[in-house]
This record gives C-alpha cells, sequence and structure tokens, in this order.
C-alpha cells in the first residue's frame, strides 16, 4: 500500500494494443473486476428485485438458511438476502464516493504543496497532523459528535486518507517539476494552472488511480468499523455494518446474521484490493516487459 | 545526533500543535447548542446549564482556546463530563492493557512478518511467497472485527483454548494477562502482518539485485548467514519505516478490538467516550494517541543510525 507512493511512471503502458495484452497475461486482474462488475450490477438492479430490506416477519425470526430463504433471518425476522443486497449499494456507493472525495482533494493538496515551495511546508505539516490521528479514531469523532448523515460519513472517511494522496502525488510532483519538459512550459509562459493539469497532471495518474483503488477498499471497511461501532450510517439503514453489528449478539445462536454480509463484503474488498495491486504492478516500469 | 533529535523533537511541535487545534475545534463543529446535543435528548435544563459551565462555552472563542490551550500545557485535562472524574486519572486506569495489547500485537507482527517477507522475496513462487502474499492482500481485505470473530468461533466458542472476552490484568501474573490477549492480539495483527510482510519482501527483493550480495554468496558464505548479516539488514530501514508508519493503525484497531473483546483500556475508554459525547476525555484521548504516534516515528528515526551504519545525523 505505501510502495505506490514515489514510484512514479513516466512510462505508462504505451499503445492500446499493448496494453490489451498486458491485460490477457493478468487473468486474476479480469477476474476481480468481473467480481466488482457484478456486485456493482447488483447494485444497480437491487431497486427492482422482489426483495424488500425493511419487512419484519416476527413469526420467522432468527430462522436459519433455508430454500425459501437462503440467507435465513435476523431477529426481528428480516429476510438476511434482501439486506445483504441493499447492503450493497450503500458500500459501494461509500466507497466511490470516498474514492472521489480524497481523490479530488488530495490530488489538490499534492500539486499545491509539491509546485509551489511556499505552500509546501504548511500543507504537509497539516497533512502529518491529519495522518498522526488515528483513521478510526478520527471518523468516529466526526461522525458521531457532528451527526451520522450521509454527507459526514463521506467525509469522516475521506479526512485521515487524503494525506497518503496527497503524499503521492507531492512526491510525484518534486520529481516531475525538475523535468525538461515542465521547465519548457514554465519558460513559454504557461499559466500555473495549465502546467500542473495538462502537464503535470497526466504523469502522476497512474500512482493516483492505484491509490484512489486502496482507498476505495479501505473506504468501505471503514464503513462497516463505523457502523459496527455505532458511529455509522443509522441503524435502521441495511448496511453490512450494522447487519454485522446487529448479528454480534447473536452469533452463537444465528451467525449467519453475522456471516453473510462478512463474506460479501469480504469479497468486495478482497477484489479491489487486488485489482489496485495489479494495476501498481502493471503502471511500474520495471515490470513492464 | 544529539543536534538531530533536538531539530525531530522541535519539527514534532507544529504537528502536534495542529493536532490539538484540530480537536479543541471538533468542538465547535457541533451543530446547534453543543452543551444540549452532549446532554442528550433527555436531559434537564440544569444538566445542559452544567455541561455549558464545564465547557465554558458562555466565553468567546479565542478566549476559551487560549484558557484550554494553558491548561493542557500545565498538564490539567479537565474531567470527565459522565463520571466527574479527573481525565488524566481516568486515562491512566486504562494504560496497561492497551499498552500489553500493542506490545503484544507489534511482537507477534514482527516475529511472523518478516520471515514471511523474507523467505516470499528469495523463493518466490515456492508456497512460503504464496501464502504470505494470500495474507498480505487479505490483511487489507478483512475488517478486524472479521478477524477477531474468524478467531473467536473455533479457538475460544469451539476448544475453548482461549476466553471469549475479557482482561486479566498484569497484577495476576504475566502467563495469565497474556492468554487473555492471544486472540485479541492475534486478531489486530493480521492488518499489521499484513503490512510488514509486503514491504519487507519489496526491501529485500531490491536488496537481492545488488553486488555485495553476489559477492557474499560469491565467497562461499553459508546461505543463512548471507540472508541475515547481508540481505536483511540492509532491507530493515523500510520495514522499521512501516512498523512506526502501521502504529496509526493498530491504534485505531485498538479501539474495534478492545469493544469486541471488552477490554478494559484507551480503545474501550475511547470507543465509550466517543458515543457518550464526553467530550474532554475525547480531547485528551485523540491526542494523547496522536503524541505517541509522534513518538513512535521518532524514535524509529532514531533506530535508522542503529541498523545503518551510513545514516548519521
Amino acid at each position: 500500500m505505501a510502495a505506490t507512493e514515489g514510484s512514479i511512471a513516466l512510462a505508462t503502458t504505451a499503445t492500446p494494443v499493448s496494453a490489451l495484452a498486458a491485460l490477457r497475461r493478468r487473468p486474476l486482474f479480469l477476474i476481480c473486476v468481473g467480481i466488482v462488475a457484478a456486485f456493482a450490477l447488483l447494485a444497480l438492479i437491487v431497486p427492482f428485485l422482489p426483495v424488500d430490506p425493511a419487512v419484519l416477519n416476527p413469526l420467522r425470526r432468527l430462522r436459519a438458511p433455508s430454500m425459501l430463504e437462503p440467507f435465513g433471518t435476523d431477529h426481528v425476522g428480516r429476510s438476511v438476502l434482501a439486506r445483504t443486497l441493499w447492503g450493497t449499494q450503500i458500500s459501494l456507493g461509500v466507497g466511490l464516493a470516498v474514492a472521489a472525495l480524497t481523490t479530488l482533494a488530495g490530488v489538490s493538496i499534492g500539486l499545491l504543496a509539491g509546485y509551489i515551495r511556499a505552500l509546501d511546508m504548511v500543507l504537509m505539516r497539516v497533512m502529518d497532523a491529519v495522518m498522526a490521528v488515528p483513521a478510526i479514531l478520527l471518523a468516529i469523532a466526526l461522525v458521531a459528535l457532528i451527526g451520522a448523515g450521509p454527507i459526514v460519513i463521506v467525509a469522516a472517511i475521506s479526512m485521515p486518507e487524503i494525506p497518503r494522496m496527497a503524499r503521492t502525488v507531492r512526491a510525484g510532483v518534486l520529481v516531475l517539476r525538475e523535468l525538461a519538459f515542465v521547465e519548457a512550459a514554465t519558460i513559454c509562459g504557461g499559466r500555473l494552472s495549465t502546467i500542473l493539469l495538462r502537464h503535470i497532471l497526466p504523469s502522476v495518474a497512474g500512482p493516483v488511480l492505484v491509490q484512489a483503488t486502496y482507498v476505495f477498499a479501505a473506504a468501505m471497511i471503514l464503513e462497516a468499523i463505523l457502523s459496527f461501532l455505532g458511529a455509522g450510517t443509522p441503524p435502521d439503514v441495511a448496511s453490512w455494518g450494522n447487519m454485522m453489528a446487529e448479528g454480534r449478539q447473536y452469533l452463537e445462536i444465528a451467525p449467519w446474521i453475522l456471516v453473510f454480509p462478512a463474506i460479501a463484503l469480504t469479497i468486495l474488498v478482497l477484489a479491489i484490493n487486488v485489482i489496485g495491486d495489479e494495476l501498481r504492478d502493471m503502471l511500474d516500469p520495471e515490470n513492464a516487459r | 545526533m544529539l543536534g538531530y533529535v533536538a531539530v525531530r523533537l522541535l519539527s514534532a511541535i507544529p504537528v502536534l500543535g495542529i493536532v490539538a487545534v484540530f480537536v479543541f475545534f471538533l468542538l465547535t463543529m457541533i451543530p446547534g447548542d453543543p452543551a444540549q446535543v452532549i446532554a442528550g435528548d433527555f436531559a434537564s435544563p440544569e444538566q445542559v446549564q452544567q455541561i455549558r459551565a464545564a465547557l465554558q462555552l458562555d466565553r468567546p472563542l479565542a478566549e476559551r482556546f487560549v484558557a484550554w490551550a494553558l491548561r493542557l500545557a500545565s498538564g490539567d485535562f479537565g474531567k470527565s463530563l459522565f463520571s466527574g472524574i479527573p481525565v488524566a486519572q481516568l486515562v491512566g486506569q486504562r494504560i496497561e492493557p492497551t499498552l500489553m495489547l500493542a506490545t503484544m500485537t507489534v511482537c507477534i507482527a514482527v516475529v511472523i512478518a518478516v520471515p514471511l517477507g523474507l523467505v516470499a522475496a528469495y523463493k518466490p513462487g515456492g508456497w512460503v511467497a504464496r501464502v504470505s502474499m494470500t495474507i498480505a492482500v487479505l490483511g487489507f481485505s478483512l475488517p478486524v472485527f472479521i478477524v477477531a470473530y474468524l478467531l473467536v468461533y473455533p479457538f475460544a466458542l469451539g476448544l475453548r483454548w482461549f476466553p471469549v472476552q475479557g482482561y486479566v490484568p498484569l497484577s495476576q501474573g504475566l502467563w495469565a494477562c497474556v492468554h487473555s490477549l492471544t486472540l485479541p492480539a492475534l486478531a489486530l495483527s493480521l492488518l499489521y502482518i499484513a503490512l510488514i510482510a509486503r514491504v519487507t519482501r519489496a526491501a529485500v527483493l531490491e536488496v537481492l539485485r545488488e553486488d555485495y550480495v553476489r559477492t557474499a554468496h560469491a565467497k562461499g558464505l553459508a546461505e543463512r548467514r548471507v540472508l541475515v548479516r547481508h540481505v536483511l539488514r540492509n532491507a530493515a530501514v523500510p520495514v522499521v519505516t512501516v512498523v512506526g508508519i502501521g502504529f496509526a493503525a493498530l491504534l485505531g484497531g485498538v479501539v474495534v478490538t478492545e469493544t469486541i473483546f471488552s477490554i478494559p483500556g484507551l480503545g474501550r475508554l475511547t470507543a465509550d467516550s466517543i458515543l457518550r459525547r464526553d467530550y474532554p476525555v475525547v480531547q485528551a484521548l485523540i491526542l494523547l494517541f496522536s503524541t505517541v504516534y509522534v513518538v513512535v516515528n521518532l524514535g524509529v528515526d532514531l533506530i535508522y543510525a542503529a541498523i545503518d551504519p551510513r545514516i548519521r545525523y
């Protein structure tokens, strides 16, 4: 995870043809992309499926998985299958939003800190300070104090992830700004925004993409942990974290309440992390064969 | 050397300063009346007034900040809103379990991860390499509470080798204490193992390409000696760095692990205090955790000189 920092791929895959060939050599990458795509599809079509995560049926509570209820029912008789399916939306939504927000903020800070010396000191000290507070602590403190709305949750999970993204970008910019093509752009009178966005940004895009993938995965875990500790999405929302938090009390008599969302979360996060590793290897010029 | 230590110590001050400012302003981020929010929906007007007085919310912001910073500098962290016990005392009582848990976790992680990473780099494609890289991905993909239940189910509920939860204090014997913390420390160490094994493998791969490793082989040194004396020693700097950086994740994991296993440590205190909105305690704990992180990483920087004689400050 930390390995993306400072490794700048100036020579990214050159042509679409070689990119396709590189993909064919990486079946694991394709499998994991398939898994994530399947989850994404589920998240999109779940509103049209005949599954309701909120229907209570106290007569059928704590039933083991059966033909009728493949994932069993929870402590108030809700369908664990329906809730797991709906939970996909929350996890993927939070992951995507956090990855986007972290990338936006981290890239902006990293570009400015790396290119403008006067800002570097101040911005990076602030980033150091954010990194010094454990992510889980920072996130639960923000959510518990400000209140658990979707925006607060996304912002609270993004905040601890921003410094690493900023450092990745900054490390790249520090190398790039000494190179001839950036110097040329500066001499030609390029505006600051043009130099940063048109000349520097494309060259750091690789490491940023890899880092964003890891952030995506980490965000889904953190969201689950927040719900698990009781400082996440409101308890009535069918998120995997909430399901696992509720299932915790019934672990010995009804493990399926906890097991199915746990499996779903693990598979999805695992697939995204593997995609990140594979992307990193593919973008690393040392591995280019 | 001493000059370097002084410079590093000084550079830690602004970082902790920013954390302190942030921790202070956390309170102002609460929408509406913070006293009312902290007191909860069922509080009487008197209770709300009490909290307002305790936090001096009726004073101007700047004045409050200066007063707070001055008290902090003199070591006064205030009193818990929940129990009225001084924060310093409350935190002091909870340090032992967390210290034991963190120490055990770091020991387990280093003892497992460094050999895994070393062998994975030395024999790529072997089964150790495959196992260690699987652990490396799994460690990042499993939330600590799932790892905890994966351990509790067979080893505590099934085989009954370890307690499901609880903590035996050090005063009742080292072994009993270590026994009660085995499962939590194992659960917490997985992420750390993944992190350290990854970096060890990458660092060892790098060093294995060096000329001096070939020289060591050429002059007929035993394999084990080359690996430990030449390779591992030169790969140690990034490994030690990641042990330091990973400490933030460890401290965060403590909050979750102690909650799951009902360990009365700082992590449990943090989770409880945040959910109770016990604001002075939360402030002190965030500051404490950040300070520990900064100090650990300062220590890591100093260890560099001991491992790598080329580094002189």
